[in-house]
This record gives structure tokens, C-alpha cells and sequence, in this order.
């Protein structure tokens, strides 16, 4: 499904993304954890094509994605979430989704109907709000939402984009904690029917929902590996898991 | 309801002229909506893409041109000189908007400005029709039976043109159309993630903004009967920008108001006496450029949506 080859991203004299090499089979739930700073955002950049990798190759669905732009490889099935929540704040949350359902379903050079009128928009927009439990504030402008609620109108917009591969940068940062056990509880229904790609803190999460882990830092892969391969690895325990050793 | 008094008013404006036999203030009130539009085009890509133009005034000397050029040869057809404006400022608008839109902020305002400079000087260089001095025009654009020398006839012609235009541009911002532009306005980031080619829709928001303005300049030159590198001068291009902000960047409607406050203020300053104390009347008359700053900075600060953004709210 998603192959990377020898990935290089350097920030000046420092390597964010140090030769990386990684292979996501289809309907796999692949956490990717590491400390802050390990290049995970920076990984996620140069997968949804925001950030151009300096080397290396990125192949999706059979297909060489390296140079291709953001658009393109959304349209190819690459969804993404952000880290901090990327919404549009002036639109109400059924617009925010609107659009998200709109950028699947053709061109946009239509310059005359209402597009909030329009049931092949409006009704999948709904079904994606409700997913999230969002319904009763369809009709809000976002700047109104609480925090958290912008992190479940977020996740609806990326899964009403209906993506073949799922992005998720940190998408519990900022949860409380019930709406995380809920967003946990959605991405392990999920699981299967589409690839995933989910950067976490949280490891109670992580080895909860992963098929397979890889352990970042400093922009290399320390161990890839099954959630209890990653958690017997002498090596992550040393580097990174051991200060945590007491949560699980 | 504010729109409606406004188009309202428009409207009434040849009747009430006639009955008080003052032609002058038809010619003015058709320069209102003439610049009007001209602004409601620019705020298609300044109010709903988040794309300040500062070189929009290009196209109304587009427009105006290719009336003045066409008659200096004898093409006196209204819609030979609709055509010819349109396809000029249509090609001009794809070629300066491609190469405008790979920029972004301050140097967007600064390349915009720079092509409608050399435009300016180009029209300058044109001393076959007129060079500095401009062009008279010996017809005004013929459309079979309708005669635009009629005053009454140009200022309805000008209205129908207007109201065609804000019925275009109101369905437009809630189009897809639409909401692919104001979303890249306020997340272009999230709009390519999503699988949208922001800058085709951009570059295609920027060519309709600019044809519009082609449109104001033909009926300027049809107005004035005279055109001149004068209609292209940067100067020209920041009006536009304060009657699109002053009246309202948020609505399609805004500008018109923003383009009838700014003339009518100018008119009234520059031709009313005020009552003012002897000294500072003529102080403010021979400083009604400042004066009229201080108003808009005044309106900009008091009125954040703009004069109409503030009387109509929820419009659009
Ligand atoms: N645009 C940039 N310019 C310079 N350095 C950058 C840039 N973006 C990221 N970095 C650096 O690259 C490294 C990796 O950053 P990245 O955001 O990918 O980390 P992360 O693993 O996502 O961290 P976190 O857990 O805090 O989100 C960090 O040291 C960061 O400071
Ligand atoms: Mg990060």
C-alpha cells in the first residue's frame, strides 16, 4: 500500500527524517511513537506531499507519489489530519465537511447552485458529522466550537474525504478523556476496512489499536515490530520507552 | 431590505434628475455604478479569495481602449468592442494572474501593481491614439436599437449591467465555485489536503474579477466618450481597494456602497459650501483628499465589515 525508500529530510544540519525506510501493508493500523521532535509531524508532511523530502522515494498504491503536489495525492486517496486543528473557521461545521465531501465529487467549476443545497453534498456531510457526534452542531460557524469539538469536526472532514489511507497526526492531542476513548473506539471499527497511519503519544492507545508499531527517534526507526515485539525490544526500552516503564 | 433600497434609489435616480433638471447628478450617479462594479470585480478576488490586487485598474483601461481603439478605426459595433474587450482582458488576466498567483501576500500586491504599470505606460506609449493625453471617442458603442447617447437610456443600460452582475455574484459565492474560493482564503493549506487545485480555481476567480472591471471600462469609455492612461493609474487601483473595504469586503454588494460614499463624498467636499468657520472651510476644500482619509480610516476603524457589512450583517 505505502512504501517508503530511504526518506532524507534535513532542517539545516538537522536530519528530521534520517533514511528511513518503511512498508505499510493494506488494512494495516500502523502507529508510528517517538519523542517530541522525533520527525513525526515532518514524517506525515512528506507523506500528504506538504513537505518535500531532500532523497528517497515515497510509492503509494503502486505508484511513484514522491513529486507529486498535495492536491494529487489527496485525490489519489492520501486523507490527512493535523496535529493542530486545520478548520475553516467563518464556515459553519456542515460547510466545514461540505467541502471535504466536495474536493471527491468532481470539478468545483460550478457557479450557480447553492452548494449548501445540495443533498449529493449535504447528505454525506450530515452522515459524517453524526459519525463524530457532531449533528447538533451542524449548523454552528467553527469558531464557536470548543476545542475539542474542532478535533472531532477535523477528524470528520478527513473521513468524509473517504481516503484509502489514513493519516492521523496526534488526533487525541487535546481530547478529553472520554471523547479519546470514543475516538478510539471509532478508529478500532475502522480498522481494516482502510490503511492507517497514527502518530500517538498515548500508549495505552497505541498498543491498543496497532497491528504493527515503529519507534522514531531522531528521525531514524529504532524497531518496527508488533506492540509486544516493541515492547520486549531491549533497544526502545533503552531509548525511549524506559522512562515510561511504569504505564504498562 | 438595505440592497433592495439601494438598487431602489439607483433606479429613481433619472426621474428624479429630470424633475429637477439636473443631468449632471445622472452622470455622476452612472460613475458611481460604473466604479461600483469596477470594485465588486476586484472583491470577488479581494473580498472572497483573500487576493489583494493592487493593479485591478488595468482592466477598466482595458475595456475603455478597446472601445477608443476600435472607433479611432471606425468599428462603431457595440458588440465588436464587448468582444474585443473581453478577449483582450480575458488573455491579458489568464497570463498576468498565472504568473501573479505564484506569489502570495505583499508580493502579490507589489507584481500585481507592477503589470498594471507597465500596462499604464504602455497606453502612454501609445502616441497613434493619444498617448498622455488620451483618445475622444467620435461614437458611443452601437447596439442596433439601443442608443446609448440617450443619457437616460446609458444610465439604465449601466443599471441592467450592475444588477445582471450582483445576481452573478451573489449565486457565485455560494456556489462550489464559491465555497473552493473563500475556503482558500481561509485555509489554503487544508484546501490542497483536501484534494482541491487551489491556484486553477484562484486563476479562474482572478480572470471573472477582471473581466468584470473590462466591463466597467467600456462602460466608462462609453460614459465619458474620451478615454486616457489616466483610467489605469495606480491611483485608480487603491480606490478600488478603499470603495471594496470601506463599503465591505464580506458582501457582493459592499463595494457599490464603498464606490458611492467615496465619489459622493469627493463630489460633496469638493462642491458644497459646509458652513465650516471661514479659514477652516477652505482649509479642509483645499485638503479634501486628507479629509476624505480621515474618514475612511474614521469608517475602517468604527466599522471593521464595512458601511453595508455593518447595516446588513448576516448578507452576503
Ligand atoms: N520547518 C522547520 N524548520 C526547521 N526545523 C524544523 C521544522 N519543522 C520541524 N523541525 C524540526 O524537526 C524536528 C522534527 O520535528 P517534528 O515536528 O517532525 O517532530 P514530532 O516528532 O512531530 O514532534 P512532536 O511530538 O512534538 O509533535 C524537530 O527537531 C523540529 O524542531
Ligand atoms: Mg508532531
Amino acid at each position: 500500500m505505502l512504501r517508503l525508500e530511504d526518506l532524507v529530510k534535513h532542517y539545516g544540519g538537522l536530519a528530521a527524517t534520517d533514511h528511513l525506510c518503511l512498508e505499510i501493508a493494506a488494512g494495516e493500523l500502523h502507529a508510528i511513537i517517538g519523542p517530541n521532535g522525533a520527525g513525526k509531524s515532518t514524517l506525515i508532511g512528506q507523506l500528504s506531499g506538504e513537505i518535500r523530502p531532500d532523497q528517497g522515494r515515497i510509492v503509494f498504491d503502486g505508484r511513484d507519489i514522491t513529486r507529486e503536489p498535495v492536491h494529487r495525492r489527496a485525490l489519489a486517496g492520501l486523507g490527512r489530519s493535523y496535529q493542530i486543528s486545520s478548520v475553516f473557521t467563518e464556515f459553519s461545521a456542515l460547510e466545514n465537511v461540505i467541502l471535504a465531501v466536495q474536493a471527491r465529487s468532481g470539478h468545483s467549476f460550478r457557479f450557480w447552485r447553492r452548494a449548501n443545497t445540495e443533498t449529493q453534498l449535504v447528505q454525506p456531510a450530515q452522515a459524517a458529522l453524526a459519525a463524530v457526534g457532531l449533528s447538533d452542531l451542524a449548523q454552528r460557524s467553527v469558531a464557536s466550537l470548543a476545542h475539542g469539538e474542532r478535533r472531532q469536526l477535523e477528524i470528520a472532514m478527513t473521513l468524509a474525504s473517504k481516503p484509502k489511507l489514513l493519516l492521523l497526526d496526534e488526533p487525541m492531542a487535546g481530547m478529553s478523556q472520554a471523547e479519546s476513548a470514543e475516538l478510539t473506539q471509532r478508529l478500532a471499527t475502522l480498522k481494516g476496512s482502510l490503511t492507517i497511519v497514527l502518530v500517538e503519544h498515548d500508549m495505552d492507545t497505541v498498543f491498543a489499536l496497532a497491528d504493527r508499531v515503529t519507534v522514531l527517534v531522531a528521525g531514524r526507526t529504532i524497531a518496527t515490530g508488533t506492540g509486544a515485539e516493541i515492547r520486549a525490544d531491549p533497544g526502545v526500552r533503552q531509548a525511549y520507552l524506559g522512562e515510561q516503564e511504569e504505564s504498562w | 431590505m438595505a440592497a433592495t433600497a439601494i438598487l431602489l434609489a439607483l433606479a429613481a435616480v433619472p426621474p428624479l434628475c429630470a424633475a429637477l433638471a439636473q443631468p449632471y447628478y445622472l452622470t455622476l450617479f452612472a460613475r458611481v455604478m460604473i466604479l461600483g462594479l469596477a470594485a465588486m470585480g476586484l472583491n470577488l478576488v479581494l473580498g472572497f479569495g483573500g487576493l489583494v490586487s493592487f493593479g485591478h485598474a488595468m482592466y477598466i483601461g482595458v475595456g475603455a481602449y478597446a472601445v477608443g481603439i476600435l472607433d479611432a478605426h471606425g468599428v462603431t459595433g457595440g458588440l465588436f468592442h464587448l468582444a474585443a474587450a473581453l478577449a483582450a482582458g480575458a488573455a491579458l488576466a489568464c497570463f498576468v494572474g498565472t504568473v501573479c498567483l505564484l506569489t502570495r501576500g505583499i508580493a502579490f500586491i507589489m507584481i500585481t501593481l507592477a503589470f498594471a504599470q507597465m500596462v499604464f505606460f504602455l497606453a502612454v506609449g501609445l502616441k497613434e491614439y493619444g498617448g498622455d493625453d488620451g483618445l475622444s471617442i467620435s461614437a458611443r458603442s452601437a447596439f442596433g436599437p439601443l442608443h446609448l447617447d440617450d443619457p437616460t437610456i446609458l444610465y439604465y443600460a449601466i443599471f441592467a449591467v450592475l444588477l445582471l452582475t450582483l445576481l452573478a455574484g451573489h449565486r457565485l459565492v455560494h456556489s462550489r465555485f464559491g465555497m473552493v474560493l473563500r475556503g482558500a482564503k481561509l485555509n489554503e493549506r487544508r484546501m490542497a489536503a483536501l484534494g482541491f487545485p487551489v491556484r486553477r480555481y484562484q486563476l479562474t476567480a482572478y480572470v471573472i474579477s477582471a473581466l468584470v472591471c473590462v466591463l466597467s471600462g467600456f462602460l466608462l469609455a462609453n460614459l465619458t466618450r474620451f478615454v486616457s492612461p489616466a483610467y489605469m493609474q495606480w491611483q485608480v487601483s487603491g480606490e478600488l481597494i478603499v470603495m471594496a473595504v470601506l463599503g465591505g469586503t464580506a458582501t457582493v454588494l459592499g463595494p457599490l456602497v464603498g464606490a458611492a460614499i467615496l465619489l459622493l463624498i469627493e463630489e460633496a467636499l469638493a462642491a458644497f459650501a459646509m458652513g465650516l468657520p471661514v479659514g477652516v472651510e477652505e482649509f479642509v476644500r483645499d485638503h479634501r483628499l486628507g479629509a476624505l482619509g480621515l474618514l475612511i480610516v474614521l469608517a475602517a476603524v468604527g466599522m471593521r465589515r464595512g458601511v453595508y457589512g455593518a447595516l446588513a450583517p448576516s448578507a452576503h
